[in-house]
């Protein structure tokens, strides 16, 4: 036990004295949440858009001023025809714009029909579609405020609620992936390198000729990165609440007791790759390709998994990040008790299980 | 288990690689207890590979080995209590301090320093007053001293040295050997190896490798003694063309380049007048002539060629 201590403590002095590499470690996880947070963001807000009014009636002036009050658009400008409207797309800063045709308040009352136009600047077609729908609410609004007075046969109101996140931000997604992505690097990657800089160096070779068993050698390089994940997870949800006002819903025990299973994971993985390996390099670059790419595309957090093609989504089921991302968000965002993952935790301990019986099968006794 | 040699391999053989590559070629002999004995060879002779057998890192195809009285592949925890190694790299952390990488080593062997100090005394005396100091930034010497009383922290009984003293400076080099000499008289047998062919008169006996095979164990007198010819050292003006003409010349029955000398070992007696003449007549001047020893390292030339 005493052995185990003091290694866990040479362990400590590695990782205290790299100085830079303990920077990124912890500057990491505070700058991927700020990137995320403040830029990274597909919120729309304040969206530009130009206006093209032939009516100049107070039905489209009075539409114009919803759109502008809305925290959605920001009327830029108005143009005076199509030629200056298409050169203002041209220029790629306008996204959208809405063009209102002469006699719009005449139509409306006169005919109880009238036409508005909707462009956007679809080459980035989620924003585009985002922005339309936005935009056709605004004037379904308007519609119905002035039609109040009309007595219609019937019609279908649906009254939405965005359920546990009525504001639609964009945060309560990314904190999960984030928390995943932050605990694939620590514990995969810097587990990976820091083992198998011990066989670089030829220090592992004098580690195993010693009484000392060689499984503890492992297990003991994995306690700091078991802790500095832990407190990357703090940090993480201390920004998340206190910047980002995204406060816990559920249990924070909870949360942390999954947090340290996911990274019980990510560090059998890391043993694994350094079992494998023989050089930082190479353990780098496989922790980085073969875990860090399936997190970001298969976890959910970045592309919905619902939308790939079925060999795909049964792919994602053995990326452990898919899970863990789950279970934070069912946590944090739903405020969701045990009862509710505790199948999600089920798999992810299956999978730590395997992972577990794996790299300690490949665990070798000797250097070759 | 009481066994008789400290160490003991019979056809030891190990490959490398799909070709099959023979490291180490039915390799046997034996070390005395409390001896200190010296593999001797150029890089590449296998000698490593022999090191990592008998410190259970490696597993040999064929072939038996006993460290201590404990068989290498089976025993192997055994092995690893009681053997001190150094590998070819000194293994040390580099980001930790002297005293640290002294305390690790020590705990890592379940003993403390303090236990078995006395051992380490004499060596550790030098480098202590670095002993907050990085072991990255000791100089090659400092290192392989640290090094050494790592692998002697735990009192092993077998200490395995590969290659310490390359890359080391001559003066480092000689202060090492005099440790080696005080360590045996603790009663550690020692085995040690190493390129350098003037540093196998310091061992008790010596092996010669080559290619993965034992080309020769004896002490570094006997084989020097029965270096079966008188050599004869010869030098002029022209290497190349001493060596060309002395190949030519009847009575010569082997020469080498042997430093600024050539060495020669004749067929018959040696007389020295018809041959200043022939390497006269030859075109060579400056010539100078005399009988030498046979060294180690004319040893190794004439088993290589036999």
């Amino acid at each position: 036990m005493k052995q185990f201590v003091n290694f866990v403590r040479k362990e400590f002095f590695h990782v205290m004295r790299d100085r830079k590499t303990l920077l990124i470690l912890f500057g990491m996880p505070v700058a991927q949440i700020l990137i995320f947070g403040f830029a990274l963001t597909n919120e729309v807000k304040n969206s530009k858009l130009i206006v093209f009014d032939q009516a100049k009636d107070p039905a489209s002036q009075e539409l114009i001023a919803k759109i502008e009050a809305s925290r959605y658009f920001e009327v830029e400008r108005s143009v005076m025809n199509e030629q200056q409207m298409e050169a203002v797309f041209r220029q790629g800063e306008i996204k959208m714009a809405i063009v209102f045709p002469a006699g719009f308040n005449s139509g409306l009352l006169h005919e109880h029909h009238a036409q508005v136009q909707v462009i956007a600047d679809a080459s980035d077609p989620n924003t585009a579609n985002m922005l339309s729908n936005y935009l056709s609410a605004i004037v379904m609004d308007y519609q119905s405020t002035r039609s109040k007075s009309l007595v219609l046969p019937y019609r279908i109101v649906p009254e939405v609620r965005m359920l546990y996140n009525p504001q639609l931000k964009g945060a309560p997604n990314f904190v999960p992936g984030v928390m995943a992505l932050v605990l694939m690097l620590v514990c995969v990657m810097m587990t990976a390198i820091s083992i198998v800089k011990e066989k670089e160096t030829g220090t592992m070779e004098v580690l195993l000729v010693s009484p000392f068993k060689p499984i503890l050698v492992i297990i003991s390089k994995t306690v700091p990165y078991l802790i500095l994940s832990l407190v990357n997870v703090a940090s993480i949800l201390l920004l998340s609440v206190f910047v980002l006002e995204l406060p816990v819903n559920g249990s924070v025990l909870l949360l942390f007791g999954e947090s340290v299973l996911f990274i019980i994971t990510c560090l059998t993985v890391g043993i694994f790759i350094s079992v494998k390996t023989d050089s930082q390099q190479v353990a780098m670059l496989i922790s980085l390709m073969g875990m860090l790419l399936p997190t970001v595309l298969f976890s959910g957090f970045m592309f919905p998994i619902e939308n790939m093609p079925y060999p795909l989504q049964l792919f994602s089921n053995v990326v452990p990040a898919k899970w863990f991302y789950i279970i934070v968000k069912s946590i944090m965002i739903k405020g969701l008790g045990f009862e509710a993952i505790w199948k999600e935790t089920l798999i992810l301990a299956g999978i730590t299980v395997v992972l577990l019986v794996i790299s300690l099968k490949s665990f070798k006794i000797r250097l070759s | 288990m009481e066994s008789l040699y400290a160490i003991e391999l019979r056809k030891i053989t190990k490959t490398y690689g799909k070709e099959k590559q023979v490291a180490v070629d039915e390799v046997s002999f034996h070390v005395n207890k409390g001896e200190l004995f010296g593999l001797i060879g150029p890089d590449g002779a296998g000698k490593t590979s022999i090191f990592r057998i008998l410190t259970t890192l490696l597993l040999a195809e064929q072939g038996e080995a006993w460290v201590e009285g404990f068989e290498v592949r089976h025993e192997y925890r055994e092995i690893r209590k009681i053997a001190g190694y150094m590998p070819g790299k000194f293994s040390l952390y580099p980001d930790l301090t002297v005293a640290e990488n002294l305390n690790f080593f020590a705990t890592v062997f379940d003993t403390t320093v303090a236990e078995n100090y006395e051992l380490i005394k004499d060596i550790y005396i030098q480098i202590e007053p670095f002993k907050d100091r990085r072991a990255g930034k000791l100089s090659g010497g400092m290192k392989q001293k640290l090094a050494l009383c790592c692998a002697l922290i735990h009192r092993p009984r077998v200490l395995f040295l590969d290659e310490p003293t390359t890359g080391v400076d001559p003066v480092s080099r000689k202060e090492f050997w005099e440790m080696l000499k005080k360590l045996k008289m603790q009663g550690i047998t020692i085995i040690v190896s190493t390129p350098y062919m003037d540093e196998a008169s310091l061992c008790d006996r010596i092996a010669l490798i080559q290619y993965g095979k034992i080309l020769s164990v004896d002490t570094a007198e006997n084989m020097v003694k029965n270096y079966p010819e008188q050599l004869y050292a010869v030098k002029s003006n022209q290497m190349y063309l001493l060596l060309k003409s002395l190949r030519k010349y009847p009575e010569v029955l082997d020469c080498y380049a042997f430093g600024e000398y050539a060495h020669v070992a004749f067929k018959n007696a040696f007389e020295a007048a018809p041959l200043e003449a022939y390497l006269r007549k030859e075109g060579l001047s400056e010539i100078e002539m005399k009988a030498v020893e046979a060294s180690i390292e004319d040893c190794f030339i004439k088993l290589l060629k036999s």
